[in-house]
This record gives C-alpha cells, sequence and structure tokens, in this order.
C-alpha cells in the first residue's frame, strides 16, 4: 500500500496537449475514481500513472519515490483493463499466477497466494477453465486476481466494468467495493459513470477536457459543486440550470420570479445561473422557485420524474410516485434555499 | 374457403422455386467437380505411373495393365534417394523453423512498436515481394561464392530463412493481438522478448501454422535454387535428384514418379500436424464476453 501524487503532470500529442498540468494527492488506501466524459483525460491519466504512456511534463509519486522514469513493472502497480486482456490461452490458474512470474518467490508460497486470491473472488473451482468459458463476470475477476496476486502498491482499474451488463456491472461494482474493504490497497478507479463514481469512491475527481473541475467526497461533489459542469454531470437526472439576475437580496428568474438563496459573493446585477436538483423541488415548498404545466411523466416505481414547461424553460422535478400530478396539470414548485446552488453566468464556477 | 392473398413479406420470404435452385445446386456441383478433377488427377497419374513398368509410362490408362512395385523398390534402395530425402528434410525443416522464428520478430516489432522509419523498413521488406527469383539468383549465387557457401545446406538455406511474405503475414496476424494483451504484460514484470513469446505467439498459432505450411511445401519443392547451388549429387534435393532419374537418351518417368509419390508423405505429414492450429478465434476469446 501507499499513496499517490500527481504533481503538474502534463500530456501533449505533438503540438496538442491533453492534459493541461493536474495535480492531485492520493492517501494511502484510498479508492479515487477519476470520472469524467469521453476524452476528458481521465484515462491518459491513469496510463501516465501505469508507465504505459510518457508523461511530457510533471511529476508522478507513488509511496513518497519519483516513478517517472521507471518501468511499469518498476512501479509497484498493477492494472486491470477494460477489456480485461486474459490470456486466452492460458487456464485461470496460470493467468492468476502470471502476475507472479516475475516475482522471487518461492514456488509453494506462490501456490498459496494464487488459491489464496482465487479463494477471495469465488475462483477456485474455476481454476482449470479456459477465459472462454467463463462468464463475463467471471473473465472480470480473473482480470482482477491477476491484479491482486501481485499485492500492488496500487491498483489502477481502467473502465474495468463497462463491458458488463447492467446487472452484473452492479453486482460487479459491490465486489470491487468489498474488494477495497478487505484488501485496503490504494486504488485508483476510471469511468465515464457518474453512479459508478459515486458508489465507490471514497473521493471523486471529476475530469473535463484535460482539467480537473473538482475533487471532493461523492457528497460534496453533489451537494457543493464547484461549477455548472460538475454539477450537470454528477446526478441523475441533470441539475436544473436556469438564467437569473442576483438582485442582492434574491434572484429573479424569467417570468419575474424571485427566489430567495443565501448570500452570495458576486455585485448585484449579475447574471447567475440557479440551479437546482429535481429531488430537491418539491410542490408546497414555501421557497417558491417557480412554477409551471406538466408536459411528461415518468414513472420510476417509487416515485415519478416530471417535465415541466415553465417561463425558464424546461425542467425536471421528482414526485411521488403513487400520486403524481397528471399531464397537463399547473405545479408550483420551490426548494429551500440551503439546497439552491447558484453559479456565475459567464464562467459557470459556484457562488454559494 | 378464405380468399388468401400473400404479403409482400411473405413473397420476400418465400424460397426460390424449387427447379432454379436444382439447377443452382448443379451447377455448384458441376464446378467443384470438375476443379476436383483438375486437382487429382495430377496426383492419381502420378500414382499410376509409379506402379508401371517403364514400357508403359506412355500409356494414358490410369490403371496400370502389369502393375508393379519394383520403381519402389528400387528407389528406396538407390542409396542417393535416402541422402536427397534427409538433404530436403534438413533444409525445409529449419528453413520453417527460422522463418517462424524471424518473420515473426520482424512482424511483431513493425507492428507493435512505434519507431523512426517503421514504415519505410516495412515498405522496403513488401518491395523485395516484387523481385523475381531469377533475378535474385545471380547475386545469390555471388553471395554463395564468395563466402564459400556453394555446394553446402547453408548455401541452399540461406534465401530463404526469412521471407518478406512471412513478415507481411506475421505483421497482419499481430495487428488482431490486442495491446491490453502487451500492456499487460508488460505491467506484470515480462521483458519485450518475454512478451512476444508467451503472450504474442500462442495467440497468431494459426498464422504461425499457415506459414510453417507454406514455408515447408516451398522449400520442399524449391527447384532452381538448390541445383545452381549444389554440384555434388550428395548435396541435392529431392526435386533436384528426382529432375537427374534417367540417362541422356530417355527420362525414367517412372522413377521420377516414383519419388515424387514418396516424397509427398513429408508434406502431408506436416499439413496433417499444423492444419489442426489453424483455428480462428483463439485471439478474441480472452476478450470482452
Amino acid at each position: 500500500m501507499a499513496n499517490l501524487a500527481l504533481r503538474r503532470l502534463t500530456k501533449s500529442y505533438g503540438t496538442t496537449e491533453v492534459l493541461h498540468g493536474i495535480s492531485l494527492d492520493v492517501a494511502d488506501g484510498e479508492f479515487v475514481v477519476l470520472v469524467g466524459p469521453s476524452g476528458c483525460g481521465k484515462s491518459t491519466t491513469l496510463r501516465m500513472i501505469a508507465g504505459l504512456e510518457e508523461t511530457t511534463s510533471g511529476i508522478i509519486e507513488i509511496g513518497g519515490r519519483e516513478v517517472n522514469n521507471l518501468e511499469p513493472k518498476e512501479r509497484d502497480i498493477a492494472m486491470v483493463f477494460q477489456n480485461y486482456a486474459i490470456y486466452p490461452h492460458m487456464s485461470v490458474k496460470k493467468n492468476i499466477a502470471f502476475g507472479l512470474r516475475s516475482s522471487k518467490m518461492p514456488k509453494a508460497d506462490k501456490e498459496k497466494r494464487i488459491l489464496e486470491v482465487a479463494s477471495i473472488l469465488d475462483m477456485v473451482p474455476l481454476l482449470d477453465r479456459k477465459p472462454n468459458a467463463l462468464s463475463g463476470g467471471q473473465r472480470q475477476r480473473v482480470a482482477i486476481g491477476r491484479a491482486m496476486v501481485r499485492d500492488p502498491a496500487v491498483f489502477l482499474f481502467d473502465e474495468p466494468l463497462s463491458n458488463l451488463d447492467a446487472q452484473l456491472r452492479t453486482q460487479m461494482r459491490l465486489e470491487i467495493k468489498k474488494l477495497h474493504q478487505r484488501v485496503g490497497n490504494t486504488i485508483i478507479f476510471v469511468t465515464h459513470d457518474q453512479v459508478e463514481a459515486m458508489t465507490m469512491a471514497d473521493r471523486i475527481v471529476i475530469m473535463k477536457d484535460g482539467y480537473i473541475q473538482q475533487v471532493g467526497t461523492p457528497a460534496e461533489v453533489f451537494h457543493k459543486p464547484a461549477n455548472t459542469f460538475v454539477a450537470r454531470f454528477i446526478g441523475a437526472p441533470s441539475m436544473n440550470l436556469l438564467d437569473g439576475i442576483w438582485d442582492g437580496e434574491t434572484i429573479t428568474l424569467a417570468g419575474d420570479q424571485k427566489v430567495r438563496v443565501p448570500a452570495l459573493q458576486t455585485a448585484a446585477g449579475s447574471k447567475v445561473l440557479l440551479g437546482a436538483r429535481a429531488d430537491d423541488l418539491k410542490a408546497g415548498n414555501p421557497n417558491t422557485v417557480l412554477s409551471g404545466k406538466v408536459m411528461l411523466r415518468e414513472p420510476l416505481g417509487s416515485e415519478t420524474l416530471i417535465y415541466v414547461d415553465t417561463a425558464s424553460g424546461e425542467i425536471i422535478a421528482k414526485a411521488d410516485g403513487r400520486t403524481p400530478p397528471q399531464v397537463g396539470d399547473a405545479v408550483t414548485l420551490g426548494a429551500d434555499p440551503e439546497n439552491i446552488h447558484v453559479f456565475d453566468a459567464k464562467t459557470g464556477e459556484a457562488l454559494t | 374457403m378464405s380468399d388468401i392473398t400473400p404479403t409482400a413479406d411473405a413473397l420476400l420470404m418465400a424460397k426460390p422455386a424449387p427447379r432454379s435452385r436444382n439447377m443452382g445446386q448443379i451447377i455448384r456441383w458441376l464446378l467443384l467437380f470438375i476443379g476436383g478433377i483438375a486437382m487429382v488427377m495430377p496426383i492419381a497419374y502420378m500414382i499410376s505411373t509409379s506402379l508401371k513398368w517403364p514400357h508403359e509410362v506412355y500409356n494414358v490408362n490410369l490403371i496400370p495393365v502389369e502393375p508393379t512395385i519394383e520403381n519402389y523398390t528400387y528407389v528406396l534402395e538407390d542409396g542417393r534417394f535416402y541422402w536427397w530425402f534427409v538433404n530436403s528434410i534438413i533444409i525445409a525443416t529449419i528453413t520453417t523453423i527460422c522463418n517462424l522464428l524471424f518473420d515473426s520478430l520482424v512482424g511483431y516489432t513493425l507492428c507493435k512498436f512505434r519507431f523512426p522509419g517503421r514504415t519505410i523498413v516495412f515498405i522496403a521488406i513488401l518491395s523485395t515481394l516484387m523481385i523475381p527469383t531469377e533475378m535474385l539468383v545471380i547475386p545469390w549465387y555471388l553471395m554463395s561464392q564468395s563466402f564459400g557457401w556453394l555446394d553446402s545446406y547453408w548455401g541452399i538455406m540461406f534465401p530463404g530463412l526469412m521471407t518478406a511474405f512471412g513478415t507481411f503475414l506475421m505483421k497482419q496476424f499481430f495487428e488482431s493481438v490486442p495491446d491490453d494483451f502487451i500492456e499487460a504484460a508488460r505491467i506484470d514484470g515480462l521483458n519485450e522478448l518475454q512478451i512476444w513469446w508467451t503472450v504474442a505467439m500462442p495467440l497468431v498459432k494459426p498464422a504461425l501454422a499457415a506459414l510453417a505450411i507454406f514455408v515447408f511445401l516451398g522449400n520442399w519443392t524449391a527447384f532452381l535454387w538448390p541445383l545452381i547451388v549444389t554440384n555434388s549429387v550428395d548435396m541435392y534435393t529431392i526435386p533436384v535428384g528426382l529432375s537427374g532419374f534417367g540417362d541422356e537418351a530417355d527420362v525414367a518417368w517412372e522413377l521420377i514418379m516414383t519419388g515424387a509419390a514418396i516424397s509427398t508423405i513429408p508434406t502431408l505429414i506436416v499439413f496433417l500436424i499444423f492444419q489442426r492450429f489453424i483455428i480462428r478465434g483463439v485471439v478474441m476469446a480472452g476478450l470482452k464476453g
């Protein structure tokens, strides 16, 4: 186990810089998820940590040791790939043992270690099978086993669940989280799925266009998004963002609707974006945000998503699953001031 | 009785009329039959001629009038044929092994490594495919002469120890080996040579098998270069040696055909050994399910 530090890390392909000096500290044993849309640089960052991509500038430290010039095998890391990368010509046992090939561990100890890992992953009965006789989830576990067997300082996961179906993805998510609780190694996990990020991470690093947008616990990035990108990216459905003007005490939305919010660090008369999550917008809340007509309903069982046409545009709110408003009903929605987010309309940065 | 009108879908899905289907089937079978005859007849005549007496050789009948195994006895008891057979085995085997190693090493390097001049090297290798063997024979001979390789195994083998075709074939097959496999092995601590041997090579077994068959057959049947580079009868390969059966007045076709029939046995064995490796889909089995 070890901590990990990235210092002003950049990556360029020719003259194009794709990673613009990112810095990050990951504590020993922490589960950190890098999340962002395609092309944000999360996988590049992971591959640079692994030593599979050269660093253009900046420093990578693992366990307090600079590893920029070390080969992947010398960095004490293990990586699980999106496509699993388990060798089809080797049995499960040989695949797991592959991680120990270059280890000087005595053969008996290697056998013991392989069995230990296989039993943690519930793979002992499958040790003699070839990968083509395994299901997707079992293949994924073999890939994790090959990484685990070396007991590396840092585990790197590159979108390992994206090839699994929804049910298996949920199951593997839990298994990886349990595994982390059990072995306690530092984990860097890359995904584009914000649900995976929210459910698994100790801390989430949200990236966009080669920049880190925000680093924080799942609760922090959900409840205190640093900017409109994070506000939209984290949470489903996305946060509603409404144009408004700050008059020093309230925000005036389209249709002259005034909304009470906590004090903002911006000049009166500034253009702002008011953000409210569907969960926080409730009918009957005294702090009215807006009103409109229900255009569409999406029943989800315990709750119903309602799409409401308002003077500020279409917004999404959640209603009770049993007695939701009907399509065409007029609704008035409000939110507690502490659940309302305000962003600078120009920069997108949070003002609350 | 209901009035049934076929819908457009039903019409589209309707099977073709049995008559036209049968005609198509007959034409396909006929073409296959002609192709099969064209393939099998030379082999049948080779075996038939090897079982004929000299006076019957020019008789076109497929079944010998007086079948004999005298030719086989003669060829197998002739000490020269034994040596030609051994020479051919040694040359074809070593050349095949060398091709499997060198072609796959170069193909792997050109496929999986990024280095300056990579494309130029690849194009240069490919361009050698356009030069006919007849043109290369003179420089090869001059090289062999100056290095003292004439009339030796090394002299016969050196031009074919690595081939542009094999390099190209292997490079194309290595393209199907996912980079993730190689990177995973790199992280697991293997060096590049170990990755090539342990990870990449087993994944391209079908290509290796195909290459082994091509190279072995090519060298087994090679005639021009072995004829030029060898002087002594003991260094001949089977095709060169067989061409010398007979005397100035006549060619002993029955002996040539007997030798040719015997010489097909190793090629059949090579094919039977390697064809079981030609199974598609081996590479993809380790990827996403």
